[in-house]
């Protein structure tokens, strides 16, 4: 399972836990479960369907492109970040 | 030849050609957004609020309709109305009801010089003296300009619909957002350190001083079709926000970007193109807008002003153990400033294993900001580099000796959590102390020396090229990244190197919305890495489909053909090695035309550290600063061009020194700019700065065919801060507030020296 970093912000919808695990392939698999796990945090983390724009997703270290479809190995390790942009 | 860090050799990459869009531009040939004219084109002036927040109670357009030469004239009534939500327009998360409603207000104005009403008329003095016949009747509330002032309970509420999650549903705020970042245990980090140093920080809004005011012309069609001409970092995200703002579909808008005499993130958005467009398809006609000076500086997107308390404890031989952040940005009219990125750069060079970092987006009665040159990273670092320095001194050690010793380095958790990959920071500090500047003495009376560093996270995104070869043996380059400081040249030095070419034997060209794949803007430090990386795609591709020509002419197998050095060749009698050159005039008889193709949605971008050493001398009798030597040492990846790298790293560190001694907006009591005007509004000249000397750091990005790591923007970070410690080693003064003008220092100077408060308080401001 991946182990997923929750942002400080949502630590109370996993009962102050900042690491929990999550199963998925993909971005969206895995808030799925977190949201099977932890109710509430994927209205948090999803929009329309897709990770919501003002949020990135960091898989591994390497900031994704993929929003929901971004692949998650069996060991990755998810943050989600505020989304930058540049000057 | 010129040998990488990665041990790659290069013939072109590393050299120093001249740029190809050089000519045009010393002879005022190329071409700006404001010199496009059409025949029978109307100009567009806009109708701007004489006061920093006020209802609109009514708008009255009938006698400015009624003078001759006015065609139409457009208020936010005429633009449709938009979601209020983040949406995904382009690259850009964006808030498209407040997009809208910063572009002509809707309702209530929000600041001095927030866009009411606009005219299209056949000159532009018509257009401005209809403007003086538009009659609004306003109902002025109190100006909210800081975000003290803003956070007070019982503030007047800019935004009635904002709120935010933890006040809750039912509580108007002008608090956007807080954003926290939390590690490891800060009670248990402090009770570690021996030494703790705490101080709070005011850093002014300021402007990114681009000298070319925003333009645009719109053309919209009878078959419902428009053209754009303007001046833009992102030909792609302006026809998207257009799109957005008038409910066009997307590809009945084509973006031509003209030349763009400068951006520094100021140009990522939208403010004349719709309107542009509008008063196009209301009165048949092309129209102009273009902004006044007054206009740049009161009505487009400055960057936030703030206000951050830095609180950083290390143990006495250095180690720092412990930072606590405290730190809120004025969004100005609506939601959006960079204080998210200010939470996560303001440590983001070193390795500190407990924090608590809390940062609060905040509305005020200021223009919506905009992006400035790694958004929000210099007033995070003003503190936190100033605290850093403090420490050092405290600790007896060398202020590189302590960054060195604290340096984040691959593996390293970043304020976010994700670890650092491979990153050159510590090399670029390590520059600064081997640095002539750094071993040189300074000697002399109320002179000091002050270093900083810095950290910006640079982005990806999407880029797309095309590699067109010539029957000469030349090649054309079409990319959608508008040219910001050497792009082209860049861009051509990277499909020459590929294709064993000059620099000059390829033509880039800078293309509009409709010719070329979804290209993201010119910015965030991203168009070298990610167009840099699609042109090097897209002219393997053209590699490839030569190699099958070669291949062809020897009757071998394309994998047989090997090409290195400018040179294919295969195994075999009879065959002749050949150069893309010879080749290319024999396309017609082996296939027809070569185009290299290719798009990228660039993954594993490199982040930026710079590093700035800066000697100050100070005036003890007015607190005026001379700069008497600045030396910035950046991480480039791997340096295409240098001299370009290079002009980065200067305009940066000009920037910021600007930043640091200078500029400001200054409002008075009623919330209205005093200083609209380059003369008030002050920027350096090269009459108030040294040549600034730069050592390029090359610490390739893994996984970048070349290397590289964008350049445009951390060398803004560091120098508020190496400044302010400067001073503080001149004249033994700790500034805490930016700009560090001459009545404010000489105030500071004043009070330390024990000089009455009237005598302080006729100093400054």
């Amino acid at each position: 399972m991946a182990t997923i970093v929750i942002p400080a912000q949502l630590r109370k919808l996993t009962g102050g836990l900042d690491r929990v695990k999550a199963s998925g392939r993909t971005i969206g698999r895995l808030i799925d479960d977190l949201e099977r796990q932890f109710p509430g945090i994927g209205d948090q983390l999803l929009q329309d369907g897709d990770v919501k724009p003002s949020i990135a997703v960091s898989v591994d270290g390497e900031m994704g492109t993929g929003g929901v479809l971004e692949p998650v190995g069996e060991d990755s390790e998810v943050f989600f970040l505020p989304a930058l942009g540049g000057g | 030849m010129a040998a990488s860090a990665n041990g790659q050799v290069y013939r072109v990459i590393g050299t120093r050609p001249i740029r190809h869009d050089g000519v045009d531009k010393v002879t005022g040939r190329a071409k700006y957004g404001a010199d496009y004219n059409f025949p029978g084109m109307l100009y567009g002036k806009v109708l701007r609020s004489p006061y920093a927040h006020a209802n609109i109670k009514s708008i009255k357009v009938d006698k400015a309709a009624a003078l001759p030469g006015v065609k139409a004239i457009i208020t936010s009534d005429d633009l449709p109305a938009l979601s209020d939500k983040m949406e995904q327009t382009g690259e850009q998360a964006v808030n498209l009801s407040q997009l809208s409603a910063n572009i002509l207000a809707r309702g209530k104005v929000l600041y001095d010089g927030h866009a009411i009403a606009v005219v299209a008329a056949t000159s532009p003095h018509v257009a401005e003296e209809a403007l003086r016949l538009i009659e609004v009747d306003y109902e002025v509330l109190p100006p909210v300009m800081s975000v003290e002032d803003a956070m007070k309970p019982g503030a007047a509420i800019l935004l009635p619909g904002l709120r935010n999650k933890e006040e809750g549903p039912d509580k108007q705020t002008n608090v956007a957002t807080h954003i926290q970042f939390k590690r490891g245990d800060l009670d248990e980090g402090f009770k570690a350190a021996d030494h703790v140093v705490e101080r709070e920080f005011k850093t002014a809004m300021v402007h990114q001083g681009y000298i070319e005011p925003h333009n645009a012309v719109g053309i919209y069609n009878a078959d419902g079709h428009a053209t754009i001409y303007c001046s833009t970092q992102g030909s792609f995200a302006v026809r998207s926000l257009t799109a957005s703002v008038l409910g066009m579909p997307e590809g009945n808008i084509k973006v031509v970007p003209a030349e763009i005499g400068g951006g520094f993130g100021g140009k990522l958005t939208i403010y004349l193109e719709p309107l542009a467009v509008l008063l196009s398809k209301t009165t048949g006609h092309p129209v102009k807008l273009t902004m006044t000076r007054a206009e740049v500086l009161r009505a487009s997107g400055p960057t936030s002003g703030s206000t951050v308390r830095c609180k950083l404890g290390c143990t006495k031989d250095g180690k720092l153990v412990a930072a606590q952040v405290w730190m809120a940005y004025e969004a100005g009219a609506f939601p959006g400033s960079p204080v998210g990125a200010g939470a996560m750069t303001i440590v983001a060079p070193y390795n500190i294993p407990n924090l608590l970092i809390d940062a609060y987006d905040v509305v005020v009665n200021r223009p919506k900001t905009a992006a400035y040159r790694a958004p929000g990273a210099s007033n995070a670092a003003m503190a936190s580099e100033t605290v850093i320095d403090e420490l050092a001194d405290k600790c007896g050690l060398d202020p590189c000796d302590f960054r060195i010793m604290n340096g984040a380095k691959e593996g390293t958790a970043q304020t976010a959590g994700p670890p650092y990959r491979r990153i050159g920071f510590i090399e670029t500090v390590e520059a600064i102390k081997n640095s002539p500047h750094y071993k040189s003495k300074l000697e002399g009376p109320n002179r000091g020396r002050g270093v900083a560093s810095g950290f910006w996270f640079n982005v990806g995104l999407q880029s797309s090229a095309i590699v067109n070869l010539h029957t000469d043996g030349t090649a054309s380059l079409v990319i959608g990244s508008v040219d910001i400081g050497g792009t082209r040249a860049a861009q051509a030095m990277i499909a020459a190197e590929v294709l064993g070419l000059d620099a000059n034997d390829v033509r880039p060209l800078v293309t509009d919305t409709d010719s070329i794949g979804h290209t993201d803007v010119t910015g965030g430090s991203r168009t070298c890495f990610a167009t840099g990386w699609a042109v090097y795609e897209a002219a393997q591709d053209a590699v490839r489909q030569l190699k099958e020509r070669a291949a062809r002419l020897w009757e071998k197998k394309p994998e047989e053909v090997a090409f290195s050095n400018g040179q294919f060749t295969a195994q075999g009698d009879g065959v002749k090695p050949m150069t893309v050159k010879d080749l290319a005039g024999r396309l017609a008889r082996t296939g027809g035309p070569i185009s290299g193709r290719a798009t990228v949605n660039a993954r594993g971008v490199g982040p930026a550290f710079a590093s700035t050493l800066v000697d100050v001398e100070v005036d003890p009798d007015t607190g005026k600063v001379t700069i008497l030597r600045a030396t910035v040492a950046q991480d480039a990846g791997k340096a295409i061009h240098p001299s370009y790298v290079e002009g980065q790293m200067q305009g940066g560190t000009a920037q910021g020194i600007g930043w640091a001694l200078n500029e400001e907006y200054f409002y008075d009591d009623r919330g209205i700019l005093r200083n609209t005007g380059l003369l008030d509004y002050r920027m350096p000249t090269c009459l108030d700065l040294p040549l600034i000397e730069t050592s390029i750091v090359e610490v390739p990005t893994p996984g970048h065919p070349l290397g590289i790591r964008g350049v445009g923007e951390v060398s803004i970070v560091p120098p508020p801060a190496a400044v302010a410690n400067a001073i503080a080693h001149a004249v033994g003064v700790r500034m805490t507030e930016l700009p560090m003008s001459p009545p404010r220092l000489l105030k500071a100077m004043l009070s330390k020296r024990g000089g009455s408060e009237a005598q302080a308080a006729a100093a400054g401001r």
